[in-house]
């Protein structure tokens, strides 16, 4: 048969398999490098206190970014998510505060703020067609419009000490945002890989029209997408309000970036089709690290920025790169 | 024709080689191309014909091995060198910016120039010029956008022939053209050839190699098998030098009991598209849709799936009359449809193979699918269709044209459909893979299955169908049962050439 062919007899799907690893290993390569430095770096890096201080503080990008995992998988993007969460957060605490309702329900209420705004945003993309980055920019600034509308401007406080829990209590030595990402990983990898949801994402981002021919509703699924993506931006935004125990208006702006990095440094394709839950949590923490490595090594804040622009071109010129040399070896 | 090929070689490849990592695309090539003959390079897909193209245009540079042009060694600097040294490439995928007029396109990069700023009147004129010995009669200040597929070609041909090529290299160029408009870039391809133009001429088309060709050079692994004057060749013949085996007959059709209507679609109508569409087919028949290009047949197969809008119309299925609004309902009721664009609409190709072939019937066990039954399913599939594959997992994107067209079947016999629409099911395969795909549609048939195959290579449809229906401007122009198949009545029909009988 043709080369081609003959190249796909021998080498099979394991070269596959190891090229997926070490994509993967890429950012997670990077992250060992940056772990290893930073514990002989410093001799504060590595304590409990701090590895469970970085959990906690990344804990509120990782929760998005799994959502927006979900979106950019659909080759869709989701712009609104720290207005969003701003949103949640202030009307959450309000609910505790103005109708003195449990923090359970305002954390309940928040997420469902969130979805709320997740639901505009996927109505608009799927049923007025409206494109992904213009849909979610305009909930960006309608949702942070209505938090200064709703707050006058001013930080909500008062919230019931309880609260605080979300944000910063424990479960045995284990800080509660640590176990929030792990459950929200949990899920969301179950949904990505065994659930229709999950896999009409892919198909979707791959290639609309062949999943709509094959039968996939393709504008209810992709408005789920939305709404999930949504309710994490609002549970982020609770965990962030429980921080500081208030609402903060100004909470979140520019959080997206950092949202949107995660996810794509984490190997997942703005062109959609490609993503995973591990690689994000990979590229959420490593952003993570850096940020708190330059605090530990005294490095002026503004460097910061710069290097974790610099990552995120390494990890997408890598991406690229290993994609396009599976493309050319195998025409 | 054959005799204006003449003189000394205008391009002359020694020992080229191209190497990838793991791969040698083109290995230790010789060849010689002629002064005004039509150069075909035939052969299956991953034989290296592309790389071959891509290697003489310098869009790749040869690991080993010279290139000649005119006598001369040249070296590598790219395409626009190549195309100054008179090696110009018309590309299968059309490199035009449609939102251009045609002037600015032809002259994209290189405008004329006056005091510094673009100089319209000349660009205007020269690109008359140009057209004119293309023979396309536009104005070239239209947008590209407004022209047809075979205009918007005609507008990259005359690109390549600008400053006068020796060669101009053509990869499918009839691919997506109809039948009519075949026949005009022919006449072009003659035109050229007769001022001394070489062509270079890549096509799976067996008929047009027949056609349009002074010599054959067949190519299979990468190396030259064999060049030919193409008088010397038939169609088994090549067949064999292509596959290196006997491939017996490329249309196995079955002999198969054919039994009640299946679907019956009356009165489909849609916009300016369609109008008052009927046509029926049963258990184990094959009903194939003729027509010329924009003639209807695949939005009328479309409009039956639901995967458009119908205006009017019904479709009934066991003579039930069912709902057909998407995609989902046609599934539901039995009707599977395999796009033409196999790529574009009908693959997810980031996906695996096992992935695409149950994404229209995922596996489910409370909820959740069942990787499980999902790879079984996808092996179970592996082996009956026989796609070639180390694994089911493997992304589609990797697979060879024919695997790929495979793995659209497996999808669409995992829903179970009893219609089956195979839209242009041959398009872009090798010889091999085709032969192969009509004896699975054959198979299909025997099953019971209602098959609709739609192509625009009459070959195909005169071999494999019971009954052939024929569109004309988005009307059914009539019918022909087997016994009364023949080309002549097929193109009367569709070109409305002379009028049969009542119709």
């Amino acid at each position: 048969m043709s080369a081609a062919t003959t190249r796909e007899g021998t080498s099979g799907g394991l070269r596959e398999r190891l090229s997926g690893v070490v994509s993967q290993l890429a950012a997670a390569g990077a992250l060992i490098v940056v772990f290893v430095f930073l514990s002989f770096a410093s001799p504060v890096f590595l304590t409990t206190d701090n590895l469970f201080n970085i959990g906690t503080q990344t804990a509120v990008v990782a929760v998005i970014a799994i959502g927006m995992t979900l979106v950019i998988i659909t080759a869709g993007i989701d712009l609104s998510v720290g207005s969003v969460a701003a949103l949640s957060g202030v009307l959450g605490v309000t609910l505790m505060v103005n109708a003195g309702l449990p923090p359970i329900v305002g954390i309940a209420g928040g997420i469902l703020v969130g979805a709320t705004c997740g639901l505009v945003n996927g109505l608009l993309v799927s049923f007025a067609g409206l494109n992904p980055f213009i849909a979610t920019l305009g909930m960006l600034t309608v949702a942070r419009g209505l938090v200064f509308i709703t707050t006058g401007a001013v930080a909500v406080f008062g919230a019931p000490e309880s609260f605080r829990l979300l944000g910063q209590g424990r479960i045995g030595p284990i800080p509660i945002p640590i176990i929030v990402i792990l459950v929200v990983a949990v899920l969301g990898y179950v949904v990505l890989s065994r659930t229709k949801l999950g896999r009409y994402a892919y198909a979707m981002g791959s290639n609309p029209e062949a999943a709509r021919l094959s039968g996939i509703p393709i504008k209810r699924y992709l408005t789920s997408v939305y709404v999930i993506s949504g309710a994490l931006a609002g549970l982020g935004g609770m965990i962030a309000a429980s921080r500081v125990n208030s609402g903060q208006p100004n909470y979140g702006v520019g959080l997206e970036l950092d949202v949107i990095a995660a996810a794509v440094i984490g190997g997942a394709s703005l062109f959609g089709g490609q993503g995973t839950i591990l690689g994000t949590l990979i590229g959420a923490f490593l952003i993570a690290l850096i940020r708190n490595g330059a605090v530990l090594l005294n490095v002026d804040i503004f460097y910061q920025s710069v290097i974790i622009g610099v990552v995120i071109w390494i990890a997408v010129f890598w991406d690229q790169y290993r994609r396009r040399r599976l493309a050319s070896a195998s025409e | 024709m054959p005799e204006s090929a003449k003189g000394d070689p205008v391009v002359r490849l020694r020992g080229v080689s191209k190497k990838f990592p793991g791969v040698v695309a083109v290995d230790g090539v010789d060849l010689e191309i002629l002064p005004g003959e039509v150069h075909v390079i035939a052969g299956e897909n991953g034989a290296g014909k592309s790389t071959l193209m891509k290697l003489l245009s310098q869009v790749e540079r040869p690991t080993e091995g010279t290139i000649e042009v005119s006598g001369e060694p040249v070296e590598f600097h790219g395409p626009r060198y190549a195309q100054g040294l008179g090696v110009a490439m018309v590309h299968q995928e059309f490199a035009l910016a449609s939102h251009l007029s045609v002037a600015e396109n032809l002259f994209l990069g290189r405008e004329p120039m006056r005091f510094g700023l673009v100089d319209r009147r000349t660009m205007r004129r020269r690109a008359e010029e140009l057209l004119r010995k293309v023979g396309l009669q536009t104005d070239p200040d239209k947008l590209v956008s407004t022209l047809s597929v075979a205009g918007q070609q005609r507008v990259e041909i005359a690109k390549a022939v600008d400053g006068e090529p020796k060669v101009v290299i053509m990869d499918e160029p009839t691919a997506t053209l109809a039948e009519k408009e075949i026949e005009d870039l022919f006449a072009v391809i003659r035109d050229l050839t007769s001022r001394g133009i070489a062509i270079l001429y890549i096509s799976h088309r067996l008929d047009e190699i027949f056609r349009i060709s002074d010599r054959v050079t067949v190519m299979r692994d990468g190396k030259v098998v064999d060049t030919l004057p193409t008088r010397e060749l038939d169609e088994e013949k090549l067949v064999r030098l292509m596959v290196g085996r006997e491939v017996g007959n490329l249309y196995p059709k079955p002999e198969v009991e054919i039994g009640e209507v299946v679907l019956r679609a009356s009165g489909i109508s849609r916009g300016t598209v369609l109008e008052d569409c009927s046509f029926e087919v049963r258990a184990g028949e094959i009903l194939g849709f003729a027509g010329l290009v924009g003639a209807g047949r695949t939005e009328l197969a479309r409009a039956v799936f639901g995967a458009d809008r119908r205006d009017s119309g019904t479709v009934e299925i066991d003579g039930k009359e069912v709902r057909l609004k998407n995609p989902q309902q046609g599934i539901d009721a039995g009707i599977g449809y395999l796009t033409e664009d196999r790529k574009g609409e009908g693959l997810a190709l980031e996906l695996g193979i096992d992935k695409n072939i149950t994404l229209a019937s995922l596996p489910m066990t409370g909820g959740f699918i069942s990787l499980d039954r999902e790879r079984r399913t996808a092996n179970r599939r592996r082996e009956e269709l026989n796609i070639r594959t180390p694994s089911v997992r493997r992304k589609v994107r990797v697979l060879s044209g024919g695997n790929q067209q495979k793995v659209v079947v497996a999808k669409w016999l995992e829903t179970r459909g009893r219609v089956l629409f195979f839209d242009e099911p041959a398009r872009g395969i090798d010889v091999g893979a085709k032969a192969e795909m009509f004896g699975l549609i054959g198979d299909l048939a025997s099953q019971g299955r209602a098959i609709v195959l739609i192509s625009s290579y009459l070959p195909e449809l005169l071999n494999m169908c019971d009954r052939i229906l024929v569109m004309r401007e988005g009307r059914v122009a009539g019918e022909i049962e087997r016994p009364e198949f023949s080309e002549e009545r097929v193109v009367a029909l569709a070109t409305g050439a002379r009028e049969v009988g009542a119709a």
